[in-house]
């Protein structure tokens, strides 16, 4: 559906290494706007890695990301983010000195305007502000997640799947243009992921926001992507449609390894548990 | 018990004192300093503005400290700047008071910014070691600056004088510096309201995913720094009206520590920890020394002891607060007030 559409963000040639350690080479693949693009491939394949260049967490060797047309290679981590680069990380970074609200509202900061003087006297422009983004964070993001309930709680009192909740929503507060979901469903239980999973398809549809998710779960990236991009040894070694994507044998070869080819592919299609 | 306390606006959701009982309490506080002075002897008034005086630094440290996590062993220094800085100006261009402390605040965290710069690479003990350093720097300014400090004999002050009506006594001072600190520990309070605030909370909890959320480290880590420092400098400048003399001795090493302590004890990261920890710091030491007064018919050399035994106790109690209570009496404040709160119901 959304394959004919301009990229939102586009990847070329993008290589990274650590020393004489080659975590990427030479890869490139394009983001469609509007998609919801799934990352997959085998524990340290570079998915991760592959985050961290653009969220500009890691400066590669070479290569481009354009965001929007333009190369943001050159920019630091929190103009990434005022442009609208959002992402949540596999470890779940949460600030544990603060309650849910205030993890939330912090996701804001890089649009916000208030200066340090008009904080100290909480007045004019930094009240304002605050009072808009509180109930903007209530009616839109609280209560699209349906966390209304643990508002005030301080986020280390949570159990894990609320946690990875709080962490959208903090990425949802950043404005996003394009969400960027560092294995999502981790260590959720059935129910966590079916809600995740809607949330997923929510913000696409109703906020317009263009998903690029790392993921292990094979069921959801086979529900809910548009675009799979396959990487191995840090390369892209298939891209496209998740039905064609697990149908090419080299994919089914490299992630799972060696065996019966037959049962590999029901397994990476999600018909069979892996 | 805690009751009716529904909003029915973000905005009265969000204020700082968000239920009547709170604003009664506050009113109450605020009449009792105000007639204070009426009630209370020269030492108690002393003593007040002493705390006072402690509470701004201690809340000038907590914000770079506590709040923003970088470990500052300067904040003496920087009170020492702030105290020469109004020293200087008092005596050499006699500049109206109120200027000289805004002076005193603005060198101060210009300071505090630049000592602030190897935060940015590197923190923990590695940084409290180059804040010691830029301390001891600072204490050699002070010591061989002669044209500008006056070396070690230092610079007497007249005392401060506004429209006409002098602050030499405590009873004087107090009205000056007092509400001072009111105004420094309420504008901290709304700076933890406001983006700034949990930016400073975000580069203390995970500096790298900050980053990504949109928070350049640089400028938030120097403008902490800046922040803490000018309080620090304010509050050295009322301590420079407050005894009228600044020496290079005034603001030895062991101070710093002694308002690392307080943070410590009054509850990192907490505003109302900064109030607890100085009051409670500033009055060790007279608790002790009224022991003193106490013991000294039955023990000859009691005063002698005085000393070494309140180096101990201040030892002890930082070691106590860690272990046993780590988010410092602020945090045992708040367990007294969630206690009232569920009362009579299971706590």
């Amino acid at each position: 559906m959304s394959d004919v559409s301009e990229p939102i963000l586009e990847v070329r040639d993008l290589s990274l290494a650590f020393g004489g350690l080659k975590v990427l080479t030479d890869v490139s693949y394009t983001v469609p706007k509007g998609s919801v693009t799934a990352i997959i491939g085998p524990n340290g394949a570079g998915k991760t890695s592959m985050f961290n260049c653009i969220s500009g967490f890691y400066r590669p060797k070479s290569g481009a990301i354009r965001f929007q047309g333009t190369d943001i290679g050159h920019l630091h981590p929190p103009q990434r983010a005022e442009l609208g680069l959002a992402r949540t990380f596999q470890n779940i970074a949460l600030f544990r000195g603060m309650t849910v609200l205030d993890n939330i509202k912090l996701g804001r900061h890089a649009h916000m305007k208030t200066s340090l003087f008009d904080a100290l006297a909480y007045f004019g422009r930094a009240r304002r502000e605050e009072t808009e983004l509180r109930a903007e964070v209530e009616e839109k993001i609280i209560d699209f997640l349906e966390i209304d309930h643990i508002r005030n709680k301080p986020v280390a009192s949570l159990a894990y799947g609320l946690r990875k909740r709080v962490e959208l929503a903090r990425a949802l507060a950043m404005k996003p243009k394009i969400l960027m979901l560092d294995e999502p469903v981790a260590g959720m239980n059935r129910e966590e992921t079916e809600d995740m999973a809607r949330f997923i398809l929510d913000v696409k549809e109703e906020w317009g926001v263009t998903i690029l998710m790392v993921e292990h779960d094979m069921g959801l990236v086979m529900d809910l992507s548009d675009h799979v991009v396959v990487l191995n040894f840090g390369q892209v070694i298939a891209a496209g449609k998740p039905a064609e994507v697990t149908s090419n044998e080299d994919v089914i070869r490299a992630y799972l390894g060696s065996g019966d080819v037959e049962v590999l592919r029901r397994t990476v299609q999600g018909e069979v548990a892996a | 018990m805690r009751i009716a306390t529904a909003k029915e606006s973000y905005a009265a959701d969000e204020a700082l004192f968000d239920t009547p009982t709170q604003r009664v309490w506050l009113a109450l506080f605020v009449a009792v300093c105000a007639l204070f002075p009426f009630t209370a002897n020269e030492y108690w008034l002393y003593m007040a503005c002493l705390v006072a005086i402690h509470v701004i630094s201690v809340t000038g440290l907590n914000i770079v400290t506590g709040f923003t996590g970088l470990v500052s062993l300067g904040q003496a220094a920087f009170m020492g700047v702030g105290a020469y800085t109004v020293a200087v100006a008092e005596t050499r261009f006699g500049t109206p008071v109120l200027l000289n402390l805004i002076a005193a605040g603005a060198i101060t965290a210009a300071v505090g910014a630049v000592v602030g710069i190897p935060s940015l690479r590197v923190k923990g003990l590695y940084l409290a070691i180059a804040t010691i350093a830029s301390s001891f720097i600072l204490h050699f300014v002070f010591a061989n600056w002669n044209s500008v400090t006056h070396g070690v004999s230092g610079i007497s002050l007249p005392p401060a004088s506004i429209l006409g009506v002098e602050f030499g006594r405590p009873f004087a001072l107090y009205f000056l510096i007092v509400p001072i600190a009111f105004l420094a520990v309420f504008s901290a309070s709304n700076l933890f309201r406001t983006r700034i605030g949990r930016a400073f909370i975000a580069i203390r909890d995970r500096d790298i995913s900050a980053e990504v959320l949109g928070i350049p480290l640089l400028r938030y880590k120097l403008m902490s720094f800046a922040l803490s420092s000018f309080y620090a400098g304010v509050a050295g400048g009322l301590w420079a009206y407050f005894f009228r003399v600044v020496t290079p001795e005034s603001f030895p090493f062991v101070y710093s520590i002694f308002f690392l302590a307080a943070v410590i004890v009054g509850g990192m990261g907490s505003i109302l920890g900064s109030i607890l920890g100085a009051v409670f710091m500033t009055m060790v030491p007279e608790v002790l020394k009224l022991g003193v007064g106490v013991m000294s018919p039955f023990l000859s050399d009691a005063v002698a002891l005085l000393s070494p035994v309140r180096t101990i106790v201040f030892g002890g109690l930082i070691i106590g607060f860690l272990i046993f209570e780590p988010h410092g009496l602020a945090e045992i404040w708040r367990r007294i007030r969630r206690f009232f709160h569920l009362w009579p119901f299971k706590t």
